[in-house]
């Protein structure tokens, strides 16, 4: 019994020595961001890494999303006669939910997986360790850039999401469905507020390109400096990205949605 | 006055000891050798030096300088007076070894490329790989990993060397080099270096003195002539790789008759 | 870095589909271009009941979008909805003797302000107030008052 207590202690302890952890080195990654300006190559080259590289997954994904909206949302909104209002449904869902949520769900499966089994690898192959006896710090020269490529990357492309979403919504409506692409657009554009859904939408975005960087970076940078440990950490990554992306989008609803 | 100082040096790992009173000079332009069994923390000694982890208790000066006093700025700028070569090499996967090299000079000093091509050459051809510099690190073989380590160690011109196990997992030829290597590169740019290893006979050959560790002790130090004549049956057990004797091939507990009679295990 | 000028044309061509995808989302799907058209002026309407009406619903003249609901509140003397409404500047040319209704859109559509042009000289300028407006059907009290005439009528 004091057994089970005691490990339950002990897991408690570890949990918040980590969590401290991660918050002291988003400390020092952030600090490390202003000597960036002087090495924007390094920036550019991580957003090729991870924005680039992510982009045709969220373009085909955003396409289908949208156009499978589209699909069901007629099929609902036919049997109250109001097929016309197609556009404001795929238009909100993707501008307030589905672009910020699902490009974030994505961007965590294959940039935020990639940067932890870079960093970890890295590690455990004391690279990371070499740069530091290299008098180079590797939170400014590897962390940092990473860091602020993907926060630059996700609000870019939950709006390809969202914006190729609602084309292909508009492309099974008007294409396939025959809804009347004028009524599309206009009530689309009378009910989608600028301020209120799609600045709220890229906050979202930032939020998560945010906290999704964040945990992927501190995951390899944390890794056990094994096979099996960086193995872990990158499906570490992608589950608490998840439950994070998630919750926050919870908590941001209630905050600009509930009120 | 030695270039390095370790003092009473304590250092724990969880409630395992690794170091309980330490005591080291490293002198300048000499190859000191740490030697001991696995896991008594040679690598470890080398981080602390480097200032990568703190100790428990005592003091590490580094040319004067109290290395766990120092700020964040100040340790980086020793470090750039201090190489150190990595077991694995530790170099950067995603470039070519010609910018592994370049790799220190680039991020230290704002040098036109002309220049830069010069040193990295001039230091490519000290290890003997000059005509390497377009492999990725992924094509080289251990030994030249350490080599093109080596050179990359050597560009910002340091005053020491820290080697982590040069010679483990070497065959004869690379670690023939490698042990030619670190005596002319120690002589001909007046470095100092300290290897750790457990190779005894290469290192016991270039090493100028040599410190025996054990348990968390200094067991024994002195220049591999008086090592090989000492009297304590440990260092001659270590020296000569003995399977047995003060060091035992089993590992300690109960002996194996009684374990036998016991039935408390069977279940 | 020899493949560093490809990498910075595709991460160009990244970053500017991106700011591109934004901007589609501000002209095309949201009310971002009407914002200028905003900067016109509001009149103040009083209503007994609004029904559904909303912040951001639409004040259409003939069926033409002339402005949208800026603001409502309760009129802390006569328990009235007071309906601020913003008309574009475009339209400056909307007779001070207009009424006000709210209607419904389609079935379960959304309830809207439509306004029935007047016939006076004079045109609403900011901070005027409609006075001939229309409350919002309630279906409830539709359904009542229909029921209680039947059964007035039977009698």
């Amino acid at each position: 019994m004091i057994e089970t207590i005691r490990s339950l202690g002990r897991w408690g302890l570890a949990t918040f020595e980590r969590i401290g952890r991660a918050h002291i080195f988003l400390f020092q990654v952030l600090a490390g961001i202003p000597g960036l300006a002087f090495r924007g190559s390094l920036v550019v080259q991580q957003l090729f890494y991870v924005g680039v590289l992510s982009f045709a997954l969220i373009l085909v994904s955003g396409l289908f999303v949208g156009m499978v909206l589209g699909l069901q949302g007629y099929n609902t909104l036919v049997d109250f006669g109001a097929e016309e209002s197609l556009g404001v449904l795929v238009s909100l869902s993707l501008v307030r939910e589905l672009g910020p949520v699902v490009s974030a769900l994505l961007f965590a499966g294959r940039a935020g997986s990639a940067l932890t089994a870079e960093i970890g690898l890295m590690k455990s192959t004391e690279q990371l360790s070499g740069m530091e006896m290299m008098a180079v710090d590797p939170i400014r020269r590897v962390i940092a850039p990473r860091f602020l490529a993907g926060f630059i990357s996700m609000p870019l492309l939950a709006a390809v999401f969202s914006a190729v979403g609602i084309f292909g919504g508009y492309l099974v409506g008007h294409g396939l469905l025959g809804v009347d692409d004028g009524a599309f657009w206009s009530q689309m554009q009378a009910k989608t507020d600028w301020y209120g859904d799609v600045l709220n939408g890229v906050i979202k975005s930032i939020v998560f390109g945010f906290v999704v960087t964040w945990i992927a970076l501190f995951e390899g940078y944390d890794a056990v400096p094994t096979s099996e440990g960086v193995g872990r950490a990158t499906t570490r990554t992608v589950v608490h990205s998840a439950f994070a992306i998630l919750g926050l989008d919870f908590v941001l609803t209630v905050l600009m949605f509930g009120g | 006055m030695p270039l390095i100082k370790i003092r009473d040096l304590h250092f724990y790992r969880g409630d395992k000891a690794i170091f309980e009173g330490v005591n080291i000079d490293i002198h300048r332009g000499k190859i000191t050798a740490i030697m001991g069994p696995s896991g008594t923390g040679k690598t470890t000694l080398l981080r602390l030096i480097g200032g990568q982890l703190r100790p428990d208790k005592g003091t590490i000066e580094v040319d004067g300088q109290d290395v766990h006093q120092l700020s964040h700025a100040e340790l980086y700028e020793l470090r750039k007076r201090m190489g150190m070569l990595f077991q694995s090499g530790a170099l950067l996967t995603d470039i070519n070894v010609f910018e592994n090299v370049a790799f220190p000079i680039r991020e230290h000093t704002t040098l036109p490329e002309s220049m830069i091509r010069d040193l990295v050459l001039m230091k490519l051809q000290a290890v003997g790989l000059r005509c390497a510099r377009d492999l990725m690190p992924g094509e080289l073989s251990g030994g030249m990993a350490r080599r093109v380590a080596l050179a990359r160690a050597m560009t910002l011109d340091p005053m020491m060397i820290m080697y982590d196990e040069p010679f483990a997992g070497q065959d004869p030829i690379s670690m023939g080099i490698l042990v030619n290597l670190i005596h002319h590169m120690n002589n001909a740019m007046n470095l100092t270096s300290i290897i750790v290893s457990h190779d005894v006979t290469e290192t016991a050959e270039i090493a100028d003195f040599i410190y025996l560790l054990s348990g968390g002790k200094v067991i024994e130090k002195g220049s591999s002539v008086q090592l090989k004549k000492s009297s304590s049956p440990w260092v001659q057990q270590f020296m000569q790789g003995l399977p047995d004797g003060p060091v035992p091939f089993h590992y300690p507990g109960v002996s194996f008759s009684d374990d036998l009679l016991s039935p408390e295990e069977i279940s | 870095m020899i493949q560093n000028k490809s990498t910075e044309i595709t991460v160009g061509m990244f970053v500017a589909a991106g700011i591109a995808a934004l901007f589609v989302l501000a002209m095309k799907v949201s009310n971002f271009a009407e914002f200028n058209e905003e900067v016109g002026y509001k009149v103040i309407a009083e209503f007994e009941n609004i029904g559904g009406l909303k912040v951001r619903s639409p004040v259409t003249m003939a069926g033409v979008r002339v402005g949208q609901v800026s603001n409502i509140t309760l009129s802390p003397e006569t328990y009235n909805a007071e309906v601020t409404l913003s008309f574009y500047a475009d339209f400056d040319n909307i007779p001070t003797d207009t009424a006000a209704n709210i209607y419904t859109a389609g079935l379960l559509g959304e309830q809207y302000i439509g306004l029935e042009a007047g016939a006076e000289d004079e045109f609403l300028q900011d901070g005027d107030v409609i006075y001939l407006t229309q409350p919002a059907l309630v279906l409830e009290k539709m359904i009542s008052q229909f029921l209680f005439s039947k059964a007035e009528g039977d009698e």
